[in-house]
Order: C-alpha cells, then structure tokens, then sequence
C-alpha cells in the first residue's frame, strides 16, 4: 500500500511533466513552425492593424452591411466570453425573440419568410457564416442601401460562397465578415471609379 | 432530412467501422506486450517511468491490488489538479492574469476531470489559465482514459484467464495504454486539428479594432463596442485528446461549438472519428484477447443498432424544426440546412449537430458542438437516453466496454434462466457472486441519477432557482446535469445554472459515484471469473456470437434502461413534446 502510494506520486508528477507539459508544448512548437497562420488564429490584417479573425464572426447590423446571425455570446460576439442561448423550444422568451428578429427583417427585405438562421443563435454565439439563402435573402436591401445592383452583389455572395468541403461534409456557407470586406472593397472601387470618371469628365471640360 | 445528410452519418460510421479492426488489432497487440512498431522508441521511455516511479513490471496484481492502485493514482492525481487549480494565480502560463479558482468550483472541477467526465461549471475563458488547461485538465484527459482503459483490458483478461488470482499491473497497462496508443493519436490529430485552424498558441487574447463598431443597449446602459477579444490559448493539443479520451471538456464555454475548437466539417468529422475510435476497436480487442473474434463482432454489431437507432430519431427531430416559429422558413434546401438552428452552428447544419449529440452521448464523450437543451425535446431526449442507457454504445474509452460486458453476463444470464441451464459466457459459469456484482453495477447509476434529481426538484429554492427553462424542459435539465455526471458524460443542458455550492458539490460527488462505485463491483466480477475453470461448450450453452445475441444484448439493454427511467423521461422531454405540438410555452 505504502509502496503503491509512493509509486501514485511518482507516477503522477513524471506524466504531468510528460504529458502536461511536454506534449502541449512540442505541439505548439510544431504548429507555429509549420502552420502559424492557422495556429494563431488566421488573424485579417488591414494596414497593419487586426481587425478580426477569419473563423470568428462579428456584428453586423448596421445599414450597407449583410447581417450576420443573432448572437448570446456576451453583448453579442464576444469572443472572450463564447455562448448560446441555451433557451429551449418551448420557452416563449425563444419563440417572442424570434418572432420579432423575424417582423423586423421583414420590414426591411419583405414579406418572404425569413431564412431560420437569421432569426437563431449560434451554439457558440460566434458563428462566422449564414447560410446561402439568408446571404441572397438580404441582396435587395444591402443593395438599396449601398447602390450596388442585385447582379453585383450576387456576384459577391457566390465569390464567398463555400460550398461543403470535398462536395459533402458539412453545409454550404457564406463568410460574413469577408462577404462585408469585399462588399467594401467593391465599394471603394466603384467610388473610386467614379470620381476619376467626374474628374476626367472635368477635365475634359477645362480642356479647349 | 436530405440524402446529403444520410450520406454523410453513412460515411461516419463506414471511416469507424473499418478503422476498429486495425486499431482493435494493435491494441490487443499492446496489452499483451507483443512487439508493434513503435517498440524501438516508446520501449526505452517506458522502462525509464518504471525505472524512476518505482513499477515493478512483472509484477501481477489481484483485483483489489489493481483497484487499490487505480484509486491511489486517481485520488493522488485528483488533488494535484485542485492544488493546480488553487494555485494558478502564482504559477506560469498565464497571460490573462487569471486569479485562483474558488475551493468548491476547483473540487467539482477536480472530480469532474479525474473521473473522465468533464463536467464543466466554469467558463474556461475567464477561470482557467494555459497551465490549468494543459497540466491540470488536458493532463486528466490522458489519464482518466488510459486508466478506463486498464481496466477494461483488466475485464477482458478476467474473461480470457482460466483458475487465475491475478489480472495484470494496472501501472503497466496504464503506461502502454499512454505511451503506444493515446500520445501518438492525439499527436497526430492535434497536428490535423491545427490544419483545419485549430489554435494552438500561447499568446495572450488578441484585440481586433472592428470595422463597423456597434452600439449596444444592455441594462439600460448604451455601450459603443470597437473591438473584439478574441480568446486563444494551446487548444488543439487539448482538443485532439479531449476526443479520443472520450473526455469531452472544452477549452472554450462553447466546446467544439467554438471555431477556434471545430473550425471546418472535416474538423469535424474527424472529431467524431476520434470520439468513436477506441471504444469501437476495444471491441475487436475483446474479441482477439478472449480467442473469439465473432463475439467481439457481435457486440459491435448490438453497439451499431443502438447507435443507428439514435441518431435517425435525432436527426429526424431536429430536421423538423420548431413548428412555433412563424413567418421563419425551416425547410431544407440546396442553399440552407433548415432545422431547428437555435444553438447550431451553419457549417454543421442540423445533420452534423444530431450526428455529434449523438456520438458524444453514446460514449462518455460529453463534448458538444452545439447546444442540446435548444433541442426539440425529441431531439434533446436521444443524448439523454443514450447517457441512461450506461453509455454502452460504444462509450466511453474503455469504460464501455466494461459497462457493455456487464450487460453481456445479465444477458447469458437470462438466457440461461430461459432454458433452465446454468449460464456460460465464453466458457465460464456464471455464478450468484457474478450477477449480484453486475446488477449492484446497473443499479448504482439510476440510484445516483433519480435520488440526486429528487433532492434537486424537491428541496425549496436551491436545485430549482438554477433553471433557466421553465416547464417539463426545467426538469430535464436537472435529470440531464445528474445523468450527465453520473455516466461521467460531461455534456450539459446548459442552461442549468450549476456552479452554485448545491450543484458543484451534488454533481461532484455524482461523478465520483458514478465512476469508482461502479468500477469496484466490475473488477469483482473480473476478479472471479479468472478464478474459474473453462467448462467446454455443450448443447446447452447459449452462443454469444450470433444475431440471435446481439438481438438479446440490445434487448436487455433497452429493457433496463427503460424501466428504470421511462416516469422521469415521461415528466421531462415527453410531456414537453406534447405541448409543444399543442403550441403551449412557458
């Protein structure tokens, strides 16, 4: 007994050092040679500052912009505090809450039915997709409200589109947050664009 | 339900069943000390643990030794994990400058992580630093399933020995059990987690300045919102063994409902694999070890209904969707996945949601990715009776396999009481000591759960004011937080508000029930039947390498776990299920 007690100990500290220690460390230093975009967190850049992670969603509400899904994580896409709602099918503070996200969505992109992961939470509260349908639900609103035409922004939702890896694992889905970011680009461009055309049209006009 | 989603649980279970045999294989190889081909490295590291912890290899142990090693390991073990937890504050790897955690949070996390549960009433995110994660939690989570797995091996070779004290060194199969099987899947794995953007770092958590700030009203007060805290940490190297231990902890609140834990459907996939690997190939390894292959193949096959059955019911659930929701569309189409999607998560879709609740709550996993208690009550049943039902369809690394074998002598038993013989199993008379040791082990569990669930429901303002559902889903939610730890599952009707003193001391002790009460008996009985002569096969004894078996084990299993639980089960989910096709809520 003394002897198995003694040997318990000994056992315990040599694989806390072995498995505790070694083994996390070893694959974190393999990780960050061979892989450091992924293994910290595919991190997005813009002029040197991070201004979010490819795999964790962000708010959007705002108009000009495709909403992502509701969120419970904190205040809503708090990475630092991931969340669902946990609220369960018979609830009414679930049904209430989807009834309203759902009557306000149909305010601003008519009286369809509302594709079902707008109106949901996330297990995580940090989805970062909508499904396809809910991607090509919003076109006509973002496109009133940016001035881009149906068939760009189409455009856009197919180019962030992925569809189920290999051809069947998974859903397909779209990216919010770089569904915004090209949104933007393409934005930038288009204004871009124009004021070089008003410029050249100024141009032309001081010319004799 | 769509053929995609068919397909992809048909493609699951096809990767795990051919993946049993090879790995079935190597395991018994492992056990019985034969030479694999790891041998010329893992050989000298396993002589230097023996060489500095004191094991005399050689060594055998009878069942009390055995289980008097395995207690000393895991309580030993259990409080260097508190004192971690406790002291955390002082102690490196912690960027986030996280405090110690409280003294009855560390304890309920303690049991819950030594007894290969993972209960969590925590939030990882803000309560446990990187060292808690890797050398307390992750650490366990190699541990408690190589220990799981010792003693299934101990079991197996109850079975197989003939007029035996001695059923192996519990330190030995421990070591093997970590060194050639656990370390290098979960090395493997981590890499091919990391692949898919699993994290695995030790930075601090990242700011990200967001690119449309966001004002927002929360109790009263309005707050502009212009960054992101993005939580990070040695995940990967957690996660890949949190799967294949069948241990289930996550390293986030959300557990592989997070991206950074299960960013892609293939990390997903994998995940699942993972979860299913061991305990489908211990089967084999029963077969192989025991000298009858087909045995071993006709308890996978009874795991494999129950499974199929499972998850068919769940998905169909789930795919239904909520028939309160109104004006919302929940059909399936080429563009969206439809379903209940409260508490899932897109690239999953309902399919690979009721798949991984699923799998999860078959073994002891406990691991989710996304949330049960948002369920239909259907759909959120099938974790809960797969939990009730022992956690034998496959289960838990090792620990469903002994569960499964328990079944298997009630069910030679009862075969044996149908024709008036005495029962056999594999050439061993199944005696009175045998099935009075297998039945205190069937019935230690459901004690655990509804006596635990009575006090819960019935003492004024201390179990019930932790609901956060009200109505029958606030009775679930009780039964599930003790079914969950008594079957040292881990997963959560999350809802339940249980770091409270009430629940993390009740849950503790309910996990610490449910794993050492019920191993003692189950080593008595694998003491007692390597004590016994092999009587050879006559006429009367009944097979248990048929499908005649196998119908008979699932039977026995079903039966059990329905009369044991069906009045609770029909006060919680059924009775939600009817109301809420009558359109009532709470």
């Amino acid at each position: 007994m003394r002897k198995q007690l003694i040997t318990a100990i000994l056992y315990t500290v040599a694989t806390t050092l072995l498995l505790g220690i070694a083994y996390p460390l070893a694959i974190t230093a393999l990780a960050q040679w061979w892989m450091p975009r992924q293994a910290n967190g595919e991190l997005i850049t813009r002029g040197g500052t991070i201004i979010g992670s490819q795999l964790i969603g962000q708010s959007f509400t705002g108009s000009g912009y495709f909403y992502g899904r509701p969120s419970a994580a904190g205040n809503g896409y708090d990475a630092a505090n991931s969340s669902g709602s946990n609220l369960g099918p018979t609830n009414a503070a679930l049904i209430t809450r989807v009834e309203q996200s759902a009557a306000q969505l149909r305010n601003d992109h008519g009286d369809a039915d509302v594709p079902v992961d707008l109106v949901t939470t996330s297990g995580s509260g940090l989805d970062p997709d909508i499904s396809p349908a809910a991607a090509q639900y919003q076109i006509p609103r973002v496109a009133r409200e940016t001035g881009l035409s149906q068939a760009q922004l189409a455009q856009l939702v197919q180019a962030n589109t992925q569809p189920r890896q290999f051809g069947f694992l998974g859903e397909p889905r779209v990216n919010v947050l770089a569904l915004n970011l090209s949104l933007r680009q393409r934005l930038a461009e288009t204004r871009a664009a124009s004021s070089s055309r008003a410029a050249g049209a100024d141009s032309g006009k001081a010319q004799p | 339900m769509t053929a995609n989603g068919w397909l992809q649980i048909f493609i699951f279970f096809a990767i795990v069943t051919l993946l049993a045999y090879p790995l079935g294989v190597y395991m018994a190889n492992v056990f019985s000390g034969k030479r694999t081909w790891a041998d010329p490295i893992l050989r000298p590291v396993e002589r230097l643990l023996y060489r500095v912890t004191g094991v005399s290899p050689d060594v055998e142990m009878r069942w009390t030794e055995y289980a008097v090693a395995m207690l000393l390991f895991s309580v030993v073990s259990m409080l260097v994990l508190y004192l971690i937890e406790r002291m955390q504050q002082w102690l490196p790897f912690n960027p986030q400058h996280l405090g110690n955690v409280p003294a009855i949070l560390a304890f309920n996390t303690a049991a819950s992580f030594t007894t290969n549960t993972n209960w969590q009433s925590y939030v990882p995110e803000t309560t446990m630093s990187y060292l808690t994660q890797m050398a307390g939690l992750a650490y366990h989570n190699f541990t408690s399933a190589a220990v799981g797995m010792a003693l299934a091996v101990a079991f197996i070779r109850g079975i197989a020995r003939r007029e035996c004290e001695t059923l192996g060194n519990f330190w030995v199969d421990v070591t093997r059990g970590i060194l050639w099987v656990l370390l290098p899947g979960a090395t493997l794995a981590a890499l091919l987690l990391v692949s898919q953007g699993v994290v695995q770092n030790l930075h601090p958590y990242t700011t990200a300045t967001l690119i449309a700030p966001q004002t927002v009203t929360a109790q009263g007060a309005t707050q502009r919102i212009t960054t992101q805290t993005i939580a990070q940490g040695p995940v990967a190297s957690q996660e890949a063994i949190k799967e294949l231990g069948t241990n289930g902890g996550g390293f986030f609140n959300t557990n592989s409902a997070h991206p950074f834990e299960n960013p892609t459907p293939f990390s997903n996939l994998l995940e699942m694999v993972l979860i299913f690997a061991i305990p489908a190939g211990l089967t084999v390894t029963l077969g192989r070890m025991t000298g009858s292959p087909r045995h071993g193949w006709a308890v996978f096959a009874a795991m494999a209904i129950l499974f199929a059955a499972g998850v068919s019911v769940a998905y169909h659930a789930e795919a239904h969707g909520n028939p309160l929701f109104r004006g919302v569309d929940q059909h399936a189409t080429a563009l969206q996945s439809g379903g209940n999607m409260e508490g899932k998560e897109v690239r999953f879709g309902v399919v690979n949601s009721a798949l991984f609740a699923t799998v999860t709550t078959d073994t002891s996993c406990g691991a989710v990715n996304s949330m049960h208690d948002s369920f239909t009550p259907l759909g959120g049943m099938v974790p809960l009776v797969n939990m009730m039902l022992g956690e034998v369809v496959f289960g838990g690394v090792g620990s469903g396999l002994y569960g499964m074998l328990i079944f298997v002598i009630l069910s030679v038993f009862i075969a044996g009481l149908m024709v008036g013989r005495t029962p056999e199993y594999l050439g061993k008379k199944i005696e009175a000591y045998d099935v009075q040791m297998s039945m205190l082990f069937v019935l230690v569990f459901p004690v655990i759960i509804l006596i635990f669930s009575a006090i819960a429901v019935l003492l004024p303002g201390v179990g019930t004011s932790s609901i956060a559902n009200p109505g029958p889903h606030g009775l679930t939610e009780i039964l599930y937080a003790f079914t969950s730890t008594a079957a040292n599952n881990g997963s959560a009707f999350a809802g339940l508000n249980a770091n409270t003193n009430f629940y993390n001391m009740t849950l503790g002790f309910s996990m610490l029930a449910g794993r050492f009460l019920m191993i003692i008996p189950m080593l008595a009985v694998a003491g007692n039947l390597a004590r016994k002569k092999i009587v050879p096969a006559s006429a009367g004894t009944f097979p248990v390498t048929t499908p005649l078996f196998t119908m008979l084990l699932v039977g026995i299993i079903v039966i059990v776990g329905a009369l044991t639980f069906f009045p609770a089960l029909t006060l919680g989910p059924v009775l939600e299920h009817l109301l809420l096709q009558a359109g009532k809520t709470f």
